[in-house]
């Protein structure tokens, strides 16, 4: 227990906050119940980019010592504790022959992040999001009260996507999905404009349950050029014996060093670095055998590698729009090259349907991911321009990767948002959960 | 909340009608901000000041503020801080005076020293439990390089932004940790009304350049900032002038 300074994954911002570490569901109660006049909020491991696990001059839950998974091989049903990580879940179900249904770019997030954000990852078109693979959840109330949700309860649907604003989840019962082997099969094409890239998203992804296109948004090159990978899990007798394997044990390759200056990640070193990656993959590529590390979270093998952007860290813009607004993807990424805004981790998706969740972000249509170092002269304004581009879009941005939006975006973007805050102050009236987020935006 | 590109939710300052402020508020102006308190002298200058930068997202609220009755302070602050958090509070009301008036006339000079110092020590402890409370939030404290050594022509005020700049300096590190983040803003020469009619001193600035620099200050978290940011090496090398010398500088 100590007051630290907390900020999110692009590290900008930071506030204070007294940390309170639980290891079972009567410390959250207990925590919940002598939550100070500035609320509480729960944290995992970080990996939101903005504010939503910090709670200034209040207290922030530390939901780590949460662990504990029981996993029944014949069902794949696994119960477990809300602190538990997707990758500490991974190491124990994937040599069983299961698999997390749904993965973001990294392993680094626990359950409860995940329930809290509702993830997504390239197989949304085909499974929806984290959630919907949620089978139950154990909700510790602001009251303190621990009651059990299940899909279709009013308080599932404002917890999945709440950003941990209706309850502390205390463990979750997640539906796995069997493999017989722990590869991925993988193709690989390489567009070299925009155009052609979501074309070909818009009428190949349907037959791939993975999917997600990088796309280069450096200064040079065509605008928009990209590289699209989809993929399977590899069927076990789809392959010789000798490479059949359920084994999972990813490494680190290398660890950013704490204190790297500001602009080292600037437009000609991140210009450079797209114009290598985008060399670097091969024109067309069919039934590449990868590793499930290397297909989903190729990221996590380096670790900490926020501190590449420096001190004054990163954001990231990410937005879903409609198919009719798809031109919105083009219109950001040269808005953004004109003020030299380069952005390498830049990832373009087309989502499916819309799940149940009030404040889940996916909906149909395509979305659109860029890491932009804080730093660019004029970077405010080109963003909020973009904002009202997806505004008028009828898309909206991501609660778990914004740090700038206004609460006006919000408000014109979820439509489902005045059922969130009457359910909000139904069950928390005097705010005994709250976050810098819900006070920047009037969650 | 301040968001990740540093612009504030919500600004108060204190000496709202100088016209530092008041280029500061303009520059701090953006979709983000909702609310701004403009704590002044009832004045048609505050009032206009209010009107202008009132707009659908950003509200503005008005208090009556006199920096040399510290015994008001309190309640001005409570109203400041009423409607929630304050992400950024700037101090930013002070006297320059003229050392012929301090010498003809003591009790101004006595003013002065409740207005600069008095004052500015009285609102920034009590913005600082504030703040300190709230776990976030930055506090600029409008400095001078005058305070930084006495001169003969100017050491009323000169010590009175001596003292301001003392307790801010100490105050920005008793608070590091805190979350909050206190910036001590030391310009040299000003042209505004406050020195209209005076000499103007080498690397005079404008209202527009203090402002520019404590947004940049704010962007990169910095504790002290000079206007213009040469004025650090000037001042360095000056601290280190033998009295019987710098009695004698034309400055």
């Amino acid at each position: 227990m100590s007051d630290v300074l907390l900020s999110g994954w692009g590290r900008t911002a930071p506030t204070r906050a007294h940390v309170v570490e639980v290891s079972d569901a009567a410390h959250v109660a207990a925590a919940l119940l002598h939550a100070p006049a500035r609320g509480l909020i729960a944290r995992g491991l970080g990996r939101s980019y903005g504010d939503p696990a910090q709670n200034a001059g209040g207290d922030v839950l530390d939901i780590t010592g949460l662990t504990g998974i029981t996993f029944d091989a014949a069902n794949g049903v696994a119960t477990v504790a809300a602190g538990v990580s997707l990758d500490a879940l991974m190491r124990e179900c994937t040599p069983q022959g299961w698999w997390v249904p749904v993965t973001p770019g990294t392993r680094q997030v626990t359950v409860g992040g995940a329930i809290a954000a509702d993830v997504h990852g390239k197989n949304h078109h085909v499974d929806g999001t984290f959630t919907a693979h949620v089978a139950r959840m154990a909700l510790s109330l602001p009251d303190g009260t621990l009651v059990n949700v299940y899909p279709g309860d009013a308080l599932f649907n404002a917890t999945a996507g709440g950003m941990g604003l209706t309850g502390v989840v205390v463990e979750a019962d997640i539906q796995l999905l069997p493999i017989t082997t722990a590869l991925a099969r993988v193709d690989t094409d390489r567009f070299d404009d925009l155009d052609s890239l979501m074309a070909a998203m818009a009428s190949g992804d349907d037959q791939y349950r993975y999917s997600v296109a990088w796309v280069d948004a450096g200064t040079r090159g065509t605008l928009g050029r990209g590289i699209l990978i989809r993929g399977d899990h590899a069927n076990a007798a789809d392959i010789p014996e000798r490479k059949r394997t359920l084994a999972f044990d990813p490494g680190t390759l290398a660890t950013v060093p704490a204190l790297v200056p500001n602009g080292l990640l600037n437009k000609a070193s991140i210009t450079a670095l797209n114009e290598a990656w985008f060399r670097k993959a091969p024109r067309q590529r069919r039934d590449e055998l990868q590793s499930l590390t290397a297909f989903f979270h190729p990221l996590d093998m380096a670790r900490d590698w926020n501190r590449m952007y420096g001190p004054r860290g990163f954001l990231q813009y990410q937005f879903v729009v409609p198919d009719s607004a798809g031109h919105v993807v083009q219109r950001t990424l040269e808005a953004l090259r004109m003020i030299g805004a380069t952005s390498f981790l830049t990832v373009l998706k087309r989502f499916g349907a819309e799940g149940p969740g009030l404040l889940s972000f996916p909906r149909p249509g395509w979305t659109l991911a860029l890491d932009i170092p804080t730093g660019v002269p004029g970077l405010a304004a080109v963003l909020d321009s973009l904002d009202e581009l997806v505004i008028e879009g009828g898309g909206r941005l991501y609660l778990a990767k914004d740090s700038r939006m206004t609460p006006r975006t919000l408000e014109l973007t979820y439509p489902r948002l005045a059922q969130f805050r009457a359910l909000r102050a139904e069950i928390d009236p005097n705010r005994r959960l709250n976050s810098d987020l819900a006070r920047r935006l009037d969650l | 909340m301040i968001d990740a590109l540093s612009r504030p939710q919500s600004v108060a300052v204190f000496g709202a009608t100088s016209q530092i402020a008041g280029s500061l508020l303009q520059r701090l102006r953006s979709p983000a901000l909702r609310h701004i308190v403009l704590a002044a002298r009832p004045s048609p200058a505050r009032d206009s000041l209010a009107d202008s930068l009132r707009t659908d997202t950003t509200a503005v609220t008005v208090l009556d503020f006199d920096a040399s009755d510290p015994d008001s302070h309190s309640g001005v602050i409570d109203a400041a801080f009423a409607q929630g958090d304050i992400d950024v509070t700037v101090i930013a009301f002070g006297v320059l005076g003229n050392q012929a008036d301090f010498d003809a006339d003591p009790a101004s000079a006595v003013e002065a020293a409740q207005v600069n110092y008095v004052g500015g020590v009285s609102v920034g402890m009590r913005v600082a439990t504030r703040l300190r409370e709230q776990g976030h939030g930055a506090l600029i404290v409008l400095s001078s390089v005058a305070g930084e050594r006495a001169r003969a022509s100017n050491y009323v005020y000169g010590s009175t932004k001596a003292g301001l700049d003392v307790f801010a300096t100490g105050l920005g590190d008793a608070l590091h940790g805190s979350g909050v983040h206190v910036m001590v803003v030391r310009p040299g020469f000003v042209r505004t009304k406050m020195t209209e009619g005076l000499p103007e001193a080498p690397l005079s600035v404008g209202p527009d350049d203090v402002a520019d620099a404590i947004v940049n200050g704010l962007r990169h978290n910095r504790e002290t900032v000079y206007v213009p940011s040469t004025m650090r090496f000037v001042m360095s090398g000056l601290r280190h002038v033998p009295r019987s010398l710098f009695r004698r500088l034309p400055i």
